[in-house]
Order: structure tokens, then sequence, then C-alpha cells
């Protein structure tokens, strides 16, 4: 056998109180595209920064074309043809494309010749890109384009995607894929890391699945099943949320004719927006993000308020009443933020369920707070969803990103709303938590309450919806019924590829 | 009233004195705060350096080694800033707050033998040629060198910032510490060498009232100097021509109301003594509406996570 391109052993990496990464070991070959998988927190990211010389390993060696390879920082990384385009972009908002990518360069010619070099680039990839265009102006799908085009331009013989497709449109990823096909076809190894299973059955030829920090298995996914896959990253059998069926019941939330400017500079603006939901149903509502989904949620929530008549409760129009009043009616919501949005960071447990809870829980009795009861609440919140705490005295901040979701979720979920308005209901929750969380909203629902989800990940829309409706540009698509429904229909309704060239490799 | 005992020559001549130590306090905290960095402690390190540009200049009768202590005085004090907010990662507020109000006190200790000593004048450029234009030359070619360095500096400060590396590096690492810090930028020394040069223009801007513009030393002589130039920077959207534009507003109305209140005119004295604040206000708040190009990181205390 050949010598593989990099050669990971016996890579340990330990924080205080937790180890990130323990004995891992694997190899990645020339033009291999080489999936990383596993749930959050099962040390994907750690892996790839030592690789990429952000961290250094506590022990184990990695070889790279079978010479003993340790980064001292990025800058070595690049310099050895090791390139990474990361989760949460690394960008400059303010700057634009070509300073962006001159930034990420060891030498850059001068800005004239950068931008020759960025249009050559990213036409032979399909990728198109002004290099004079301000980085805050560009789409989730462009700006990843920056960053891919900046490893590009330093012919790089790893790239390391980490989690590229979460902000992409079907479409998008579409665009995406036939360009790592064509690198690949080039020669270029890429080591891809994501836990959307059906994408790495399409792109990779292997890969490795982490588990608390553990190689605990490969396999060649184009021959290994989505659910074999996953309940090797879980390390248990998955069972998947169930669907009582329901009746549905009468119209519990309408919106009819519904426009807001937007709130802010950066922010989208709601355009005639119409939609019903019925109680016993569930509406997702997908979209990449930034096309509406904090706006409408703040328009559901009462933080902003609206002509009365653009929104009603069963029949009774709300759109002027603020968010307490409207908890009192029934009408609650879940933003997607965790820590400043639902929840207080620094304040406890229980003094956040009392934020929310007061009214509906009665925690509140002549503008005193009733301390036992709301303790007794945050308790039963803690219990009912497994939130893994010491106890409701412990700050939110304190809480994991997984088991703080839990509570805050099971928070409104306890209080009986009923309509249930929840914005990305399990972002950066690990598997079992997530399908936890899911059914609860559809035990909710099988109650009789209407849950609108606002979600960007697909595949739990389709779990959990009954209708299915997407934001583009602040606008909302007519609600379909979510069986039956293609990738390639949501892919459009979406907004196909925003616009964006298609890629011609 | 008596207009016509405003001399234009001095009033232009005077106005640039004193618009040049908001001047160079203003493009020194431009640098700091496009590295991502709100040191609130301008005024502190204007009357340390101050102090210290003054008492050398006494003691060695050379105003330009003067000049050069007051440079590292200043600096010197920002690096307690350095030390407060980079190292034990202290707000940049309270930190700041707190610089000022020791660079106070550290000064009138320092100063306490200092009071009613003349400092050595501070030579004027001979400028052959462009000195000997009338009206043009007493007007702008016949200030010593300092001033001159002044707007040297807001050049040198612009070009860097725009057309090199090294200016492209500090703005990113005032836009976004974090994505500076993934693509394996220093952010901390970046900001320290930010913070530093900071501080050593605020200590020139000081010495400049303390050695030419007032030249004695009294207790407190800033005298709000050091907020103005914070403020200018702010109004100015961190753009360093705007800086320049507003110091010299500034130093102009301020110079043009004590002409007009020595004329007798017959406007309070309280009114025209409050004209340079709102009229420069005013001024930089209509051209910074475009919009606000704060860096987005400013003020944010950065701490390399694993």
């Amino acid at each position: 056998m050949t010598v593989p391109l990099l050669s990971l052993q016996g890579l340990t990496k330990a924080y205080p109180g937790v180890i990130a990464n323990n004995n891992v070991s694997f190899d990645i070959g020339v033009g291999q595209v080489h999936a990383l998988l596993g749930e959050n927190g099962a040390g994907k990211s750690t892996l790839v920064k030592m690789i990429y010389g952000l961290v250094k390993p506590d022990s184990g060696t990695m070889l790279l074309n079978g010479r003993t390879y340790a980064p001292p920082e990025p800058r070595a990384a690049r310099a050895d043809g090791i390139a990474m385009v990361f989760q949460h972009f690394s960008l400059f908002d303010a700057l634009n494309v070509a300073e962006n990518i001159a930034l990420g360069m060891e030498s850059p010619p001068a800005m004239r010749d950068l931008a020759a070099r960025i249009r050559d680039v990213s036409e032979t990839y399909g990728l198109p890109l002004d290099p004079y265009r301000t980085v805050g102006d560009l789409s989730a799908g462009e700006r990843q384009r920056v960053e891919i085009i900046r490893c590009l331009l330093q012919d790089p013989k790893l790239l390391i995607m980490d989690e590229p497709t979460s902000v992409l449109t079907p479409q998008e990823v579409d665009i995406l894929f036939q360009t790592l096909r064509k690198l690949k076809s080039e020669g270029t190894a890429i080591l891809y890391i994501s836990h959307k299973l059906e994408e790495i059955r399409t792109l990779c030829d292997h890969a490795t699945v982490l588990r608390l920090g553990e190689n605990v298995g490969e396999c060649i996914p184009a021959e290994t099943s989505a659910r074999d896959m996953a309940e090797l990253m879980v390390g248990s059998a998955l069972k998947p949320p169930e669907r009582a069926g329901r009746e549905l019941g009468e119209v519990a939330l309408d919106i009819s004719g519904l426009s807001v400017p937007s709130p802010s500079d950066f922010g989208t603006a709601l355009r005639n927006i119409h939609m019903t939901v019925r109680q016993g149903e569930v509406l997702g509502i997908g979209g990449v993000a930034g096309n509406g989904q904090d706006e409408l949620l703040s328009v559901l929530s009462g933080e902003v308020t609206t002509a009365a008549d653009a929104v009603k409760l069963a029949g009774r129009p709300v759109g002027d009443l603020g968010p307490t009043a409207r908890r009192r009616l029934g009408l609650l919501t879940a933003p997607e933020e965790r820590l400043g949005h639902a929840a207080a960071p620094d304040m406890s447990l229980t003094e956040n369920a009392m934020l929310t809870g007061s009214v509906r829980e009665n925690l509140v009795s002549n503008g005193f707070l009733k301390w036992r009861d709301a303790e007794n609440f945050a308790k039963r919140i803690i219990t009912d969803f497994d939130v893994r705490t010491p106890g409701p005295d412990n700050a939110a901040r304190s809480l994991s990103g997984g088991n703080l979701q839990k509570f805050v979720i099971g928070r409104e979920v306890l209080q009986r709303p009923d309509v249930l308005v929840v914005n990305q209901p399990t972002w950066g929750v690990d598997a079992s938590a997530a399908a936890a969380i899911r059914q609860s909203i559809l035990d909710l629902a099988a109650n009789g309450a209407a849950v609108v989800c606002i979600s960007q990940d697909l595949d739990e829309l389709m779990e959990i919806s009954d209708r299915f409706a997407a934001l583009n540009e602040g606008r909302l698509s007519t609600p379909r019924d979510t069986a039956g429904l293609t990738i390639d229909e949501i892919g459009l309704m979406m907004g196909g590829a925003h616009g964006m060239e298609v890629a011609h490799v | 009233m008596d207009l016509s005992a405003i001399n234009p020559v001095l009033l232009i001549a005077s106005l640039m004195v004193a618009a040049t130590p908001i001047l160079l306090a203003g493009i020194g905290e431009l640098v700091a705060e496009k590295s991502g960095v709100l040191n609130l402690g301008v005024e502190g390190m204007m009357i340390v350096g101050a102090i210290s540009g003054f008492a050398v200049a006494v003691e060695t009768g050379s105003p330009f080694l003067g000049f050069v202590a007051a440079a590292i005085g200043g600096a010197a004090l920002s690096l307690l800033f350095v030390l407060l907010t980079q190292v034990a990662l202290a707000n940049q507020v309270a930190s700041g707050l707190a610089l000022t109000l020791f660079g106070l006190g550290l000064s009138a200790l320092m100063g306490q033998n200092y009071v009613g000593i003349k400092p050595p004048p501070t030579g004027r450029l001979d400028i052959p040629l462009l000195g000997d234009i009338p009206v043009i030359g007493p007007m702008l070619f016949n200030h010593d060198i300092v001033l001159y360095l002044g707007i040297a500096l807001v050049a040198v400060v612009w070009a860097t910032l725009k057309f090199t590396r090294a200016g492209l590096i500090l703005r990113a690492v005032g836009e976004s510490h974090d994505a500076a810090h993934a693509l394996g930028y220093k952010v901390v020394r970046i900001r320290i060498l930010a913070i530093l040069f900071g501080g050593a223009c605020a200590g020139l801007g000081g010495a400049y009232i303390s050695l030419v513009r007032v030249p004695q030393w009294t207790e407190g002589m800033t005298a709000g100097v050091g907020w103005i130039a914070l403020a200018l920077v702010v109004f100015a959207s961190w753009k360093p021509w705007r800086v320049l534009l507003g110091a010299y507003l500034f130093g102009g109305i301020t110079v043009l109301q004590l002409n007009l209140q020595a004329a007798g005119v017959a406007i309070p004295v309280e009114y025209l003594a409050m004209s340079p604040y709102l009229i420069t206000i005013l001024v930089l708040v209509i051209l910074s509406k475009d919009k606000s190009n704060a860096p987005a990181s400013l003020g944010r205390t950065f701490h390399a996570s694993h």
C-alpha cells in the first residue's frame, strides 16, 4: 500500500475535566474524501484543530507523506499544504473579498494581481465571485465560496471542511459537491466533517466515526446504511419519534397579510405572510438562516407588535399585544438563541423558569415572587426533560448547550401552551437529546396544541411536521403537506440556489 | 465690538497650534480602536506625557528630548492598560477610566517642582521659499516640527491602514479577533503594539500643550482635551482624514471664539465657550451619518479559547 497523505497515530488531547480526543488514529489517502462523523462534543473539532495547528496534542504523532508533522501554528500547517474551511466562517464582514483572502495567505501578491487570480480560480471551479464586494453583503453560500477560494489559492493537498453544508440550500449543496469532486479528481484529499449522513453517503469514500473522543469504527459510507452509521455515532439504537395519528381541530393560529419592515439594518422585512395552524398540527418552516426566521418569531412572540388583525389566536386578534399578554392567552415561544434570548445566562434556572412561567404557572402574587413554587416548577422541568444539572440553583450559563435547550423547550411545553412557536429547537443538541425534544413537541401536538417549528434542519422538519413552508427573503411559501414532498421541491421552495450561478465544472 | 482686531493670518496659525494636541491624541486612539481596543485613558496618557516632556525638556534644555520623553511616558502609562486589559483580561472601559484618574494623580506628583518654570522654547522650522510667501508663509509654514509631524502622522496612518498588509492585519484584528486568531494572527501582540502607539501619540499631544501651546506646567492642564480626542475618533467614523478635519474644526472654533470674546461680541461668554464642542460634534455627526463603521470587535475582550 502506498504511503497515506496524512496519518494520525494515537492522538490524545485533554482539557480540564474532559478528554476531547483519546488515542485517535486513522489515515487519509491522497485524493480521498474522508468523512469524520460524530455527535456534538465527540471531539471532531478538537481533532481538526490539531491537524491545523491551532491546538497541540498532549500525545500521539502525525505523519504527513511519511514524515513527522507537528505544526506549531496554522501558518505552518498552511505552508505544508493543509487548508481549512471553518464551520463558523472566519471572515471579516467589513473587508472585501480580496482583503479577506489576502489575510489567509502567507505572502499575498499585490491586490490587483490577487483579484485577477481570485477571478481565475473561482471560474475554474465554478464558484463565481467578485473580489471587490464587501463580505458583509454576501449570502451564506457566497461567503463559503470566499473561504473555499482562500484555501484553493494555496494549492492545498488536504482540505478540511467543518460542516460546510449546514448553511446551504440543497441546490447550493449540489454546486459545492461538484466543486469538491473536481478537487478530488485533481488529487486533493478532503477531510469532511458532518453529521448529515446522506451527504456523506453520496460524497465520501471513507468514514471515521468518533464518539466521546474515541475512534469507534470506520466504514465505507456508500456501502453502509445511514441508520447503521447513526447507531455507530450514538452508540445505541435510535428510536425515531412516534407520530400518533391525531385529529386536527379548529384553527388555532391565523396570520393573514402580515408585512413588517426590517427591525434593523441587517434584518429581513417580512412580506405578506399568510399561514394558519390548526389544533394538533405541526407546521414546519424551513429556509436558509437570515431569511426572516428571527423576525417571524418576534412577530409571533409579541416582541414586535403589528396591526391587531394580522395575528389571530383562536379567532381573537392579538397582533397588538405584547409577549406577556400573549402568554396569558396561551401563545408561547422559545427563541433560537439559548444564551441571551431564551435564557438569561447568569441567572439561575429557577429565575429563568420564573421569567417566562410567572403568568401561566402563577409564580407571582401581588408583585412578590413565589420562590418555592418557582423552584418546584424548575425541578419539574429538570426531571421531566432529563436536564443534566446538579440542581435548579445553577446558572443557565453552566449548562451544556443541549441541556439548556432541553430546559428552554421543556419550560414552555410544561406551561401547556395552546400554540407553541419554537425556533431551531434542536440546534447544537446531540442526537438522543434531539429525539427527546422532537418527541415532546409531537406529544404536545397530540394533546391538541398547535405547533410552529422554525428550523434549518430539513430532516427534522420532515420528521415532525404535518405541513411544510419555507421562508425566502421574508416571504413564506404556501404550506404543503409534508408527505410526498421531495428534496428538490423543498429546495425550490427555499429559493433554489439563491440566484447563485450554477457551477460549470 | 471690534472685529477688525482679529488677524486672519494669526488666527489660522494659532488654529493649527490649538488643533495639534487633539490631532496627535486622536490619531493614536484611532489606531488603537482600529485594532479593537477602546482605551478611555487618553486624558491620563496625555497629562503624563505633558509632565514627562516638560520635566525632561527643562532638565536637559532640549525640547526634542522632551518630546521623546513624552512619547515614552505616554507609552509607559499605556503599558499599565496593556497589563490590565490584554494580560489580566480586565474590562476596557473601567481600566481606561482608571488610567485617566491614575494619570492625573501621577502627573500632579511628578510636576510638584515644575510649577511656574518656563520650558526651553521649541524652535520653529525656517522653511526657505515656502516660508517667505506673503500671508500663506506665516500662516502655514512657520511652525514647529511637531505640528507637521502630526499632519504627516495622519497621512502615514491613513496609507498604512489602506495600502499595507500590516494595516490590513490591524483592521482584521479589530473586526473579528476570533477569525484573526483562527487564521493564526497574534491578536494580543498586535493589540499591545497598537495600544503603545496610541499611548506614545497621546504623550506627544500632551507635551505639545505643555511645551508649545501653553509653555508652562499646571496641574490638570490638559483640561479634557483627551476626551475630545476620544469623541473625535468616533464622530470621525474611524477615518484618519476626518480626525484631522475634526481637530482643525475644533481648534479653529476654539481660537475664533477666544478672539470673539476679546473683541467683545455681544454673545454671552458661556455660549462662545461651548461653541467648539457643539459645532464640532454637529459637523461630524452629519458627516458620519452614512453608516457607523466601528470596528466590530471594539471594546470586546479577546480570550483565546482552545
